[in-house]
């Protein structure tokens, strides 16, 4: 899977980073910043289960989960 | 716009914008049936979008197309500042435009039909459609389109329809298959149309005598800067953008560089310029496009640190502000290049450029941060010696702003 960030909804409140270390790392304003550059980062299997939870717990909903596909 | 001038070809052919002059040069609207016929045209042709993102038409069309009660946007929203070309061919060529619209929705079985255009044009554009009574088969709603740089961006465009803000928005699904109210929708940018009635009249076989193989037809052209007669031109595409400058009448000065593909493009030093093709394959090596058509040619007298600097400064004003990084970084850019154009002597400030680059990029609803980093990247390889210049507290622009 890859997590997609809408932007537009984000306000930097850091709930993701805290959650998806693996993934994410903060930019210098406080938003979450794909760890490899890439628009949707890709997450590992084995984190997953770590990034439903930061999808779930994003207090702006302003994550989700897509097939790597797509 | 100053003086606007015209080199020949269909899209600009008519002497006047009425619907009488259209028809004496082009007949009746050559509907082509329900049935994806003109969709297979539009494959032959290899027509690809003329907004900037270069896409194959056919390929949105038939995407649309499959879809329940598609709707067909054209869209002459023109926010970029160095492009005149879309409210230029509105306002000579409306009927060219309108029969693309037509037998767009033709193609794809449209349910609905909008026309998003500057307000500027709205009149013109809704007297044109009135003198249409029994030529057009579809209604046309007119829609107008705030002046502002991201107006024109497809998501953006579908909420001003929708009539929300006109900002972009999120993208999880393609507009393709969830565009307006859900539906599946089609944004096609004005000159595209008027390129479909022109294939839909004379085939693609005409069509393809113009361009390259790779990327056949002629586009509309935006030149401006230190050029004799700046304005609108149709070319081929893959013609050299010296021989592009030429149709404009040439250099008014010296040149130091061009910039092309408009504000989301980039800079080619005029060593390299003038002898590159106009096509995705010849600018590839710059990190450029045509993008939209604009090109840019800019004097030894103006620095193209400072030029940059005052065109970020430009695109920072113009974020929506929707998005963390755009909204934050754009501006500290602005300002970083700002200081380098200026002479400030930090010689961090490069390196505060490319940190400040890399936060921006690919992060944001739309691609207004990307494209700015494309300017900004291509000026700090373009002007690498001038940045160097700069840091010594020299400026080798002569008698431009410093």
């Amino acid at each position: 899977m890859k997590l997609h960030v809408d932007w537009t909804a984000c306000e930097g409140r850091g709930t993701c980073v805290e959650l998806l270390p693996e993934v994410l790392t903060e930019d210098p304003w406080g938003y979450p910043m794909p760890r490899d550059g890439s628009r949707e980062p890709s997450v590992p299997p084995d984190v997953e289960p770590y990034a439903r939870r930061a999808v779930e717990y994003c207090p702006r909903l302003a994550l989700r989960l897509v097939p790597s596909a797509s | 716009m100053t003086t606007t001038t015209f080199a020949p070809g269909p899209l600009l052919a008519t002497r006047t914008p009425d619907l009488a002059e259209h028809v004496r040069r082009t007949g009746p609207l050559p509907w082509q049936g329900p049935g994806g016929r003109l969709i297979g045209l539009l494959e032959q042709a290899g027509l690809t979008g003329r907004g900037g993102a270069g896409f194959p038409t056919w390929r949105k069309l038939a995407a649309v197309a499959i879809g329940v009660r598609p709707v067909v946007i054209g869209n002459g929203a023109e926010g970029e500042p160095a492009s005149a070309k879309d409210r230029t061919l509105l306002s000579r060529s409306p009927h060219l435009v309108l029969d693309g619209l037509q037998l767009a929705a033709e193609a794809v079985g449209a349910a609905d039909c909008y026309l998003y255009v500057s307000g500027t044009l709205t009149d013109h554009v809704r007297r044109a459609i009135a003198e249409r009574a029994g030529r057009d088969r579809f209604a046309v709603t007119v829609v107008d389109a705030p002046d502002t740089f991201v107006a024109g961006e497809e998501s953006a465009v579908i909420a001003r329809i929708a009539g929300r803000k006109p900002l972009p928005t999120d993208k999880t699904q393609l507009v393709v298959h969830s565009g307006l109210r859900g539906r599946p929708t089609l944004v096609q940018n004005v000159e595209t149309l008027a390129h479909i009635a022109v294939i839909a009249q004379r085939g693609p076989a005409a069509f393809r005598r113009s361009g390259t193989e790779a990327e056949p037809g002629s586009f509309l052209a935006t030149l401006g800067g230190a050029i004799a007669a700046p304005g609108v031109y149709e070319a081929p595409h893959g013609i050299r953008v010296g021989n592009l400058l030429a149709l404009a009448g040439g250099q008014a000065a010296p040149l130091s560089a061009v910039l092309v593909g408009g504000y989301h493009g980039a800079w080619l030093p005029i060593a390299d310029a003038l002898t590159t093709p106009m096509s995705r394959a010849g600018l590839a090596p710059f990190g450029a496009t045509p993008g939209a058509g604009v090109v840019q040619a800019l004097p030894t007298s103006y620095c193209g640190l400072a030029e940059t600097a005052r065109i970020t400064g430009y695109l920072a004003g113009q974020s929506a502000r929707q998005c963390g990084p755009c909204a934050n970084g754009l501006p500290m850019m602005a300002q970083t290049l700002h200081r380098l154009a200026v002479g400030d002597r930090d010689r961090g400030l490069p390196d505060q450029v490319a940190r400040l680059s890399a936060l921006v990029v690919n992060r944001g609803a739309c691609h207004h941060p990307d494209g700015t980093v494309r300017l900004v990247s291509s000026a700090m390889r373009v002007f690498a010696a001038e940045v160097d210049l700069h840091l010594a507290g020299r400026c080798s622009a002569v008698g431009g702003p410093r």
